[in-house]
């Protein structure tokens, strides 16, 4: 079993947090990652992204070739679009449709979405509105990872332990707070 | 085959697990360590926890991406803390190699960590190190950024060690940086001298499992057995340095026998490959069924000279992959003396002669066939870094542009941090920025030559680390310069870090000599603006050296704040 995962958007979204959550998930199976991320200068409202290798074998680069991941996850909708060379031929791309606009040349919203809906397989959601639906409105980032829980590779039961284990040290209300929008999320999942 | 990760946890240690105070992840020690007992880290802190286990006494250090997690993660570790381990950050890299050089001196273990272009603050220690040698083993880490993604160049370090005839490891993997460091600790107290532990950006920032050894124990106080062996003295240093040449054949022998450099036999001869530090894992990437040429994997230095040999009777075609410059490619056809060779890499084309190395990129230089995924529609914009809404940089550029406007002209020399972003638009802001402290030395120089006022640009940490001294010459000469200090009162860039100039700015400017009528603290927000204006105006017509702190605190910095302090008051 392989799977690379992209996770894609804009510092400060919370993308590392996802990649925790799949991280310990991924250990929980006793499976093999990689997990590469951006630290520094970019972290200041840049484009950020992460690249999330899991495997039953050892890993051996830190970076996921081009045209080789299984699955774009953008927190995002322009960002989702960033790295669409490294998607493979039947990837998917899971994004939030929600648009982080902190640049002025931010693209027309009907065209990102265009972009997107051209792409085979493809989850589009307002991770905004279904996280304050659930209650936790803080989570639009689980709620994405909920929406691509059937794409990871990893039980859904492997991600609860997952966001268990990251949010547990800030107590149980975040806990309940984040696994009600990973169960939100998984309601878009296909 | 999976494999079983189930480490056993030694002693008391507690371990990080996707801690990362940067992303307010926080550590999650205990829960990991109790739940999984497993250790995933980033190749920085894979460094950090190899260190710890390897009986460092104190780690020196300087923040700088994309070294910061080093040393970062040896602070919030509880077993350097228990146990006294030293590592609080220090002015800059060269205040900080000299420190480290001084607890070896003392006969304990020691580490100095910096990025690329930190090296070249401590070069000065870092170059006569290798003459005075090491007593405690010594081990200066560097971290270099090849594509430069936050940094003003991607010069290599491995010149540095080559230049100070020093050995390097390199790193492939997060074990290998954790194993590097007891290996390194070895050689450095075995030959009395200093060695570079060198990685790059996408290791460094990369996690993986890792296993641990046993741990050893640290040093105890130790002084040199030759009470004059660190006094460079040029008859002293003459013999010092003779010793040191006359080791590096050894160097070499340890290199070729060492387990990090291996020759990897192949069927096809037609081609083979020499793969420094993470180069070899683009190469089995590529090749997941097994590599048809034989492969020479490099991540100890200098070279092995017999392995190379061994490669060059092997194949006539070698192909040369570096995360860096092209170091070794270049020493190639030297070392082997032979034209009937053809050495691929970066100088002949094969490879693109700058930036990191890919996946792709070395699939390419072998032959393979690159997947490309979908086009990125053409309308994508960029999405560069900012500084934060609310910053007061922001506030203080606002101020500083209104009242600059009446001079006209680009006279504003800025440094490095966060407030470099200002020379990007919205706020167009700056004109320079080169190396740390460049900018009041560079406003001095321009005033020198007759553009008057100029303005240099400046935060707190940064004028710690190399403004102290350049603004004693502008006070010499009471130079027409005005100095912007803007204190955010930590080191904002690389993540909030406690700035060495916390409180003592004021103190540092009096005492250097800037007038006290021009020296003048305002306070960067909206509403300050008119008078703030007026403060910068008067100060830019003084026909001498002026000095204005602008100063508040960084907002991220803030928020990390409040949030501890609330935590503390809702935990009993």
């Amino acid at each position: 079993m392989k799977t690379d995962i992209i996770l894609a958007g804009v510092g400060g979204q919370g993308i590392l947090t996802i990649a925790a959550v799949i991280g310990f998930a991924s250990l929980h199976e006793k499976l093999f990652i990689k997990q590469s991320e951006v630290h520094g200068m970019s972290q200041r409202g840049g484009a950020v992204q992460s690249h999330l290798r899991i495997s039953s074998d050892p890993v051996s680069s830190d970076l996921i070739p081009l045209g080789r991941a299984s699955l774009i996850l953008s927190v995002e909708p322009m960002e989702a679009l960033r790295y669409l060379p490294y998607l493979s031929k039947d990837g998917w791309v899971i994004t939030s449709v929600v648009p982080f606009v902190n640049i002025s040349d931010y693209p027309d919203m009907t065209m990102i979405e265009n972009s997107i809906i051209k792409i085979a397989n493809h989850i589009l959601l307002d991770a905004e509105k279904v996280a304050k639906e659930c209650g936790s409105p803080k989570s639009s980032n689980i709620v994405m990872l909920g929406a691509a829980s059937g794409h990871v590779d990893l039980s859904f039961e492997a991600l609860r332990k997952g966001v268990e284990m990251v949010f547990g040290r800030k107590g149980q209300d975040m806990v309940d707070a984040n696994l009600r929008a990973l169960d939100a999320g998984k309601t878009f999942s296909r | 085959m999976r494999q079983i990760y189930l480490k056993t946890i030694v002693g008391k240690k507690n371990y990080g697990y996707f801690c990362d105070g940067q992303h307010n992840l926080g550590c999650l020690f205990n829960s990991i360590k109790e739940i999984m007992g497993q250790l995933v880290l980033l190749g920085a802190e894979a460094i950090a926890q190899g260190a710890l286990d390897a009986g460092m006494s104190g780690i020196y250090a300087y923040p700088g991406t994309p070294s910061t997690e080093i040393t970062e993660y040896v602070q919030r570790n509880k077993y350097a803390r228990d146990n006294g381990i030293r590592s609080s950050w220090s002015a800059n890299e060269k205040t900080a190699l000299e420190s480290a050089l001084g607890m070896s001196y003392a006969g304990k273990k020691s580490m100095v960590c910096m990025k690329h272009v930190g090296l070249n603050v401590a070069a000065d220690g870092f170059l006569n190190s290798a003459i005075t040698g090491a007593g405690g083993g010594f081990i200066v880490t560097v971290a270099d950024d090849p594509s430069m993604h936050s940094s003003q160049n991607e010069q290599d370090s491995r010149f540095y060690a080559d230049f100070a005839l020093l050995p390097v490891f390199e790193p492939s993997s997060q074990q290998e940086a954790y194993d590097m460091v007891f290996s390194a600790f070895t050689l450095s107290e075995k030959f009395g001298i200093p060695v570079m532990m060198r990685i790059t950006t996408r290791l460094s920032h990369s996690r993986a499992s890792i296993t641990t050894l046993s741990p050893r124990s640290q040093n105890a106080l130790k002084l040199p057995e030759d009470p004059r062996q660190f006094v460079l003295l040029p008859s002293i240093a003459r013999k010092r340095y003779k010793m040191l040449l006359g080791i590096q054949n050894q160097l070499i022998t340890e290199s070729d026998k060492s387990g990090y450099n291996s020759f990897e036999p192949g069927t096809d001869h037609s081609l083979g490959i020499i793969a420094c530090g993470i180069a070899c894992n683009y190469v089995k990437e590529n090749f997941p069924g097994g590599l048809p040429y034989p492969m020479l994997k490099i991540c100890q230095y200098p070279a092995p000279e017999e392995l190379i040999r061994k490669m060059a009777v092997e194949c006539k075609t070698i192909l040369v992959l570096e995360e860096g410059y092209p170091l070794l490619e270049s020493k190639l056809k030297g070392l082997l003396n032979n034209t009937n060779l053809t050495i691929k890499g970066r100088l002949d084309g094969t490879l693109p002669r700058d930036g990191e190395l890919t996946p792709d990129i070395v699939g390419l230089a072998l032959g393979c066939k690159v997947a490309l995924g979908p086009d990125i529609p053409e309308f994508l914009a960029n999405r560069p870094p900012s500084m934060c809404k609310g910053c007061g940089h922001i506030d203080t550029f606002l101020a500083l542009k209104e009242a600059i406007s009446e001079f006209g002209g680009d006279r504003t020399f800025s440094d490095i941090g966060c407030y470099t972003l200002a020379a990007l638009p919205p706020l167009d802001a700056v004109n320079s920025c080169v190396d740390m402290g460049a900018s009041i030395t560079m406003a001095k120089g321009a005033a020198d030559a007759g553009l008057i006022p100029a303005v240099a640009f400046i935060g707190d940490s940064t004028f710690t680390h190399s403004g102290m001294t350049g603004l004693l010459d502008a006070i010499n000469e009471d130079s027409p310069i005005t100095v912007i200090i803007s204190d955010n009162e930590t080191t904002g860039m690389t993540g909030g870090q406690t700035s060495a100039a916390f409180g003592k700015l004021e103190g540092i400017c009096r005492g250097l000599g800037v007038p006290e009528e021009h020296l003048k603290i305002i306070t960067p927000l909206k509403k300050n603006q008119e008078p703030n204006v007026d403060v910068i105006s008067r100060e830019l017509k003084h026909p001498g050296i002026s000095v204005i702190i602008s100063r508040r605190e960084c907002i991220q910095t803030a928020i990390k704040r409040k949030k501890e302090e609330k935590s503390r008051k809702t935990e009993p």
